[in-house]
């Protein structure tokens, strides 16, 4: 492992170095889904706009071939929204119906 | 994958890797677990999260309590190079109606009877426990210290490895197919990737159960239902214990890692493998929380998903043998509670699977009680 690894952010909302990527993926974590569930990553306020390329890249890099691999699933909503905006929403269009 | 094991179990879950751990670890180690995607990918990694032990029947709240004593120090018990993120910061269920108030109340009794500090409290106390409460409503409350929340991706994970150095064999994208039976026994399981001879066959498969069991020849009366989930971005400490409203179909808790982990029970979801998230579920769980734990409204939503609970009539699992087909054995049914029990229901399905006397009398809950009309009825499920 480089030491300059350490020093390289590849999740920003979960703080994640590209040293703590492929440590995971040395561990056996072989896929973007596994790699996200045990490490949190790409789970942050980004939903891993950021991170997803870098981490199949670097999968891709391990000699893993991630063309046969599922992407994730994108999931709502597609960006972080509070609670209190959707329920004042939510609200507003019964109070109209 | 080996062409032949002792025992094979199907399903990569909490459930399915705690069985295989605790065979392993009585020396049972010739165990291949088949798990379709990867290991957390099904019900167990779509969970709540939550560990609750505030049961209304007596072989839930067995199995919840001595969960519970095996989640406390499951970390240096397995061994695991990570962290189950156990936190017990407590469970508080809340009452609106009188009949409500009433099944408090009886559960409660039941539940000390079985050793479980567990108290009830005015809505005054209830405020005192969660200082953000709305108690517009509220007729009175229970809570519980020691219930919390776990990492369901960490236990499913601290349980693989433990098994695997104990020679499991774990076969991830790897789709059962069909169980071979010759007549009354089982003699092998088929899957995408080839056959493997067992004359012993674990169905562990969550939301899947049936499917699985009919391919045994066995009908059991499971059925996937789905329920939705958000997740908010991280925030300061803010809410120590689990909310949790029956009245409402709803819970709420802080994880430790500073996220808000909600959910919402649809009591007119159809049966069905749907696991697809609506605008509806993220509506109506908003406006629910934001009036009951107002100060959530300044926090953001980043991701909402669903997951199958596998339900059965009496909202209890169906554990253990069945008399009609030797080898085949199962932990199913956990009506949206399996990553809780998941610790002691490995321990008592290894005892079952090797023939030893159990540390809880499993055959209560066995397939046979819905024939014999003695159902637990759980009262207490979101």
């Amino acid at each position: 492992m480089h030491d300059r690894d350490q020093d390289i952010i590849v999740c920003r909302c979960e703080d994640l170095t590209l040293a703590d990527i492929r440590a995971l993926i040395q561990k056996g974590y072989r896929t973007l889904d596994e790699i996200r569930r045990i490490s949190r990553c790409g789970m942050g306020p980004c939903q891993g706009r950021t991170c997803r390329a870098l981490v199949q890249r670097e999968l891709q890099a391990s000699g893993i071939n991630i063309k046969d691999q599922v992407p994730g699933v994108f999931r709502p909503p597609t960006k972080p929204v509070t609670l209190g905006s959707i329920a004042e929403g939510a609200g507003r269009r019964s109070d109209h119906a | 994958m080996r062409k032949s094991a002792e025992v094979v179990i199907i399903g990569g879950g909490v459930i399915g890797t705690a069985i295989a751990y605790n065979l392993a670890r009585q020396g049972c180690t010739d165990i291949v677990v088949l798990e379709k995607e990867y290991l957390a990918s099904g019900s167990t990694g779509r969970c709540g999260a939550g560990v609750r032990q505030q049961w209304g029947t007596e072989m839930n709240l067995r199995m919840s309590i001595a969960s519970v004593k095996m989640f406390e120090t499951m970390n240096e018990d397995l061994d695991y190079d990570g962290d189950i993120e156990f936190k017990q910061g407590g469970y508080l269920l809340l009452a609106y109606t009188e009949a409500g108030w009433r099944q408090f109340n009886e559960n409660v009794a039941l539940q000390k009877s079985f050793g479980l500090d567990v108290r009830l409290c005015t809505p005054a106390e209830a405020r005192q426990i969660v200082p953000h409460l709305n108690t517009e409503g509220l007729i009175g409350a229970t809570f519980n210290q020691t219930d919390g929340h776990c990492n369901p991706f960490h236990v499913t994970d601290a349980y693989a490895k433990a098994a695997k150095r104990l020679g499991v064999e774990i076969c991830t994208y790897t789709e059962v197919t069909g169980i071979r039976r010759d007549k009354n026994r089982v003699v092998g399981v088929e899957t995408n990737k080839g056959f493997i001879a067992t004359e012993k066959v674990v169905n562990a498969a969550g939301g899947y159960s049936s499917v699985i069991a009919e391919m045994a020849g066995i009908t059991i009366p499971t059925y996937p239902e789905r329920h939705q989930i958000l997740v908010t971005e991280p925030v300061a400490p803010l809410q120590n214990p689990m909310v949790m409203s029956f009245h409402h179909h709803i819970y709420c808790q802080q994880t430790p890692h500073g996220s808000f982990i909600m959910g919402l029970g649809d009591p007119t979801e159809q049966p069905g493998f749907n696991t697809r998230a609506t605008w509806q579920f993220l509506e109506e769980m908003s406006q629910k929380i934001t009036w009951l734990l107002p100060p959530l409204k300044g926090i953001r939503v980043v991701r909402q998903w669903a997951g199958l609970y596998n339900m059965t009539p009496d909202r209890t699992p169906i554990l253990g043998s069945v008399p009609e087909l030797l080898g085949y054995q199962m932990a199913v049914g956990f009506s949206g509670h399996g990553f809780m029990l998941a610790p002691m229901t490995g321990l008592l399905l290894s005892q079952s699977i090797l023939g030893l006397p159990t540390s809880l009398p499993i055959e209560k809950m066995d397939l046979g009680r819905f024939e014999r009309g003695e159902l637990f009825n759980e009262p207490s499920v979101v």
